[in-house]
């Protein structure tokens, strides 16, 4: 059985890699490109493998029909299991290749040299490009999961410089996201939301529709989904417009105003232990007594609100009903479990849709793609035989994405004398962290499709079960990776919280490392040692120990005494506890306006053997600074008639006018395994920012965002 | 309807629009211009903009109407511009864009700051680039570009 899930669906070598007649090597991945530059590393991995040079190699956008099914692109797991198939499949191909040459020349493989992809043979100087050694027919061959692959010491291309694919038409604005997708008679469409998701429609002025009609705007109508399409972008804009303005809406029940804080901490909720890193069926356990010798105990609360991933652009998708199948442009994460969720609400065999994903604004995880997708669809179906190109609003993005859940993590610990952890204990609290579209027991595609539960027809939204997985969901990184004596750590999956909630960047390491980086500060201050020895004292772990150190000497981490208003903290964690070790120290100051104002920043990170440097600094520094954002700033507000959080005036965002100087360590071990990296610098940034503010200010704050209003309230209190 | 000229990126268009549409819309839908992106809307993010007479202007709200006969340059169109070039080859280098939407506001931005001052300060940099939204964390290395290209830059 292979280990890689991504070789196991797609076992043969043609479902990876298709020699082109020109010379060019075709690379099918299944893994989107979402600015992670994850197209740029599979292309090095593919060219160093198959010795060509990286220009040679074409990633082939993936679409249902004939890119190989690699579920989403979620995790950090890109190059562990899309990178390490093709790795495979590249070397399986090589050696293939080399022997197709072997037995043309007549000589023994082994004596073969390639130049990128013209396999010569020394002794008598004949060649062939590995087009002309199959002849253009398919390998038909498997992937072989043992091929051999490069010894780090042999890689020319792995771990040097590139440039990312796409940057040229990035600068010169040619670069074509689904936005900008022209397809010859297109629509272009906008939706007509409710005020909040209990909302349904009371009615449509039937003057404004008939008015609307007779200047050539479509109105869709299922139940109390509307959606408006027309030839002309700002005549649909327009019509959405009035068409808002004139609907009834019955809104029900009101919106939840309670706290969400008290909510997740007060509702009804499923609670799992959790033991190295996995939920347990089992009943949770009383929290131990405090431990026999401590000589001081400390808990805690930290609180991360409802944050959205508040893309750039707002989604959109083309589709296209064609005599019965149905054609999705998305730029969504998971193009097959859209397909099928798609296929599941319409009732459609797989078979008649095909979803192509093409390039869209960051995402950062499960955002509007896929709920746009659906609804262009919606529309295609409704106006069959034109294009509809649908874009959601900005106010669509800011109020209707589903957002990272509002967390509560509650710690405890004891230390004895000499200042060891003899007792921790950490109970997370959240809503799902798993919304996405994927087909699954009771219906679960089509229930979270935004659109099911508007149509007349409609679908209520599920109630989710646990995430059982390892550090999946809410219980990510809630198991410290410290050598603590056996951590009592549970999971409370919340119920009866007010918004829709799915995966974001990082999904519940934020909180928990927010949680346990910050709580650490508090117990070394508390036991009077400084806190990174605090770190070092409950940590064995070389490749961890080092990330701590780099990060702190690239800082210049002061023991002790702070001769200015320079506040400083640092926080590590691994990610998921087996993927990149990442350590974060900043050194910030808060101004008279009791605003935080980053100065230097500081991240070192262990990711195993590096395929493209400059690609991971970039995710590191993007992480870091989106993070910083999420700890600063940002917090989905809402108010009983719903989402108030609307735009980036009302949802604020870090700005070019607060970005420090960020210097970015990789500690290389080509020997060792690659791992995802693009989340792991977002827990430890928002406790280090937590933590250099406790040391500039003194105030310990325990809530995000760590904005004017809680620095003058902790400072009140 | 009504025929409005534009001069877009050294060219000129006749066009048929209601002089209320947003020249973004009219940049984007009747020139295939989509380097300017639609971010917002609202005038807040900077995705949408591009030179007007040398400065860089968001195109999301303000009428095509208020356009007719000015120097309009969009992203696609910086490459014949010396400054614009540079600040174009300067974001490769730096590699200064993850998903890129945000990409071509910037470049406007710096390309209309670094034309009106050679050497701006790094307080100036920021000040020029603040209109405008990156949720990628591509900040970094756009400043370091930007800042790379002042004749005031150490090296
Ligand atoms: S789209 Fe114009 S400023 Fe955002
Ligand atoms: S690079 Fe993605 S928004 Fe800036």
């Amino acid at each position: 059985m292979n280990a890689n899930p991504s070789l196991r669906k797609s076992p043969n070598l043609d479902d990876w890699i298709a020699l082109e007649a020109d010379g060019r090597i075709r690379v099918l991945s299944g893994k989107v490109d979402i600015g992670q530059r994850i197209s740029t590393a599979v292309a090095l991995i593919a060219a160093e493998e198959l010795e060509v040079d990286p220009a040679r190699i074409a990633m082939q956008p993936p679409d249902t029909d004939t890119a190989p099914d690699e579920g989403m692109t979620t995790g950090s797991n890109s190059i562990q299991q899309s990178g390490d198939a093709i790795r495979r499949a590249a070397a399986t191909a090589r050696r293939h290749l080399l022997g197709l040459a072997a037995a043309r020349f007549g000589t023994d493989a082994r004596t073969l040299e390639i130049v990128d992809g013209l396999v010569r043979d020394p002794a008598t100087n004949r060649s062939a490009t590995y087009v002309e050694l199959t002849g253009g027919a398919p390998f038909a061959i498997p992937v072989d999961a043992n091929a051999t692959v490069k010894a780090p010491g042999d890689c020319r291309l792995i771990g040097g410089p590139a440039q990312p694919r796409g940057i040229a038409d990035m600068v010169s604005g040619h670069a074509k996201y689904v936005q900008d997708l022209v397809l010859p008679g297109m629509r272009h469409a906008r939706v007509v939301r409710p005020p909040h998701h209990l909302a349904r429609l009371g009615g449509l002025d039937s003057e404004t529709v008939a008015r609307l009609e007779a200047a050539a705007i479509r109105i869709v109508r299922d139940g109390s989904f509307i959606a408006v399409a027309g030839d002309d972008e700002y005549a649909v804009v327009r019509a959405a417009d009035r068409l808002a303005r004139s609907a009834t809406w019955k809104t029900g029940i009101e919106f939840e105003e309670r706290d969400v804080f008290d909510q997740l901490v007060d509702n009804p909720r499923i609670s799992l232990p959790v033991v190295d890193g996995m939920p347990l069926e089992a009943p949770v356990s009383r929290p131990p007594a405090p431990a026999e010798g401590a000589a001081l105990s400390r808990r805690a609360r930290y609180e991360r609100p409802y944050q959205m991933h508040a893309s750039i652009g707002p989604s959109a998708a083309m589709a296209r009903d064609d005599d019965g199948h149905l054609m999705v442009w998305s730029h969504s994460q998971g193009i097959f479990p859209l397909r099928d969720s798609i296929a599941e609400s319409l009732d459609l065999d797989p078979s008649r849709i095909t979803v192509i994903h093409h390039p869209g604004p960051g995402c950062y995880g499960h955002n509007g793609a896929d709920d746009a997708a659906y609804e262009a669809a919606l529309v295609a179906r409704a106006l069959p035989g034109r294009p509809v190109l649908l874009k959601w609003t900005r106010d669509d993005e800011h109020a209707w994405e589903p957002y990272a859940s509002a967390m509560a993590v509650d710690v405890a610990a004891d230390l004895d004398a000499s200042g060891r952890v003899i007792r921790w204990t950490a109970e997370s609290h959240s809503d799902t962290h798993r919304g996405r579209p994927r087909p699954d027991a009771g219906g679960a595609g089509p229930a979270r499709l935004l659109a099911n539960r508007f149509r007349a027809d409609a679908i209520p939204p599920l109630t989710p079960t646990p995430n059982m997985n390892h550090h999946g969901g809410l219980h990510r990184n809630l198991d410290p990776y410290y050598d603590f004596p056996a951590p009592h750590l549970v999971k409370h999956l919340v119920r009866g919280l007010p918004l829709r909630t799915s995966a974001m960047r990082c999904l519940g390491a934020v909180a928990n490392i927010f949680a346990l980086e910050c709580f650490m500060d508090e117990l070394a201050e508390a036991a009077d040692i400084d806190r990174l020895e605090f770190r070092f004292n409950h940590l064995k772990d070389d490749r961890a120990r080092a990330v701590l150190r780099a990060a702190a000497d690239a800082i210049g981490w002061r023991r002790a005494g702070r001769p200015d208003d320079l506040g400083q903290g640092l926080a590590f964690a691994r990610y998921k506890n087996d993927m990149t070790f990442a350590a974060v120290a900043v050194e910030l100051r808060v101004d008279d306006q009791a605003r935080v104002r980053l100065d230097r920043a500081a991240i070192a990170a262990d990711s195993g053997q590096v395929i493209d440097r400059d690609g991971l600094r970039a995710q590191l520094e993007g992480g870091f600074l989106q993070a910083a954002s999420w700890a600063l700033y940002e917090q989905v507000r809402y108010d009983r008639d719903g989402v108030t959080s609307r735009d980036w005036e009302t949802y604020p965002i870090l700005g070019f006018d607060n970005v420090p100087e960020i210097d970015v360590i990789i500690l290389d071990r080509p020997a060792a395994e690659s791992l995802g990296a693009g989340e792991a610098a977002g827990g430890p940034t928002v406790a280090a920012i937590g933590n250099a503010i406790a040391d500039a200010t003194g105030l310990r704050l325990r809530r995000m965002p760590f904005d004017p209003d809680a620095i003058m309230a902790a400072a009140r209190r | 309807m009504e025929e409005i000229v534009l001069h877009v990126n050294g060219g000129e268009h006749r066009i048929d629009a209601d002089p209320s549409t947003p020249l973004l819309f009219v940049l984007r839908n009747h020139l295939g211009l989509t380097g300017a992106k639609l971010g917002c809307g609202l005038e807040q993010c900077g995705a949408c903009a591009v030179l007007v007479d040398g400065r860089s202007t968001l195109t999301c709200s303000a009428p095509v109407g208020d356009f007719a006969g000015r120097e309009i340059v969009t992203a696609e169109g910086l490459a014949v511009d010396a400054v614009g070039a540079a600040v174009q080859n300067a974001f490769i280098d730096a590699g200064a864009a993850q998903c890129g939407y945000c990409t071509p506001g910037l470049v406007i931005a710096a390309t209309a700051l670094l034309t009106r001052n050679a050497s701006p300060s790094a307080a100036d940099v920021r000040d020029a680039l603040s209109p405008h939204l990156c949720r990628c964390g591509s900040h970094a290395r756009v400043l370091a570009a930007v800042a790379g290209l002042s004749t005031g830059a150490a090296e």
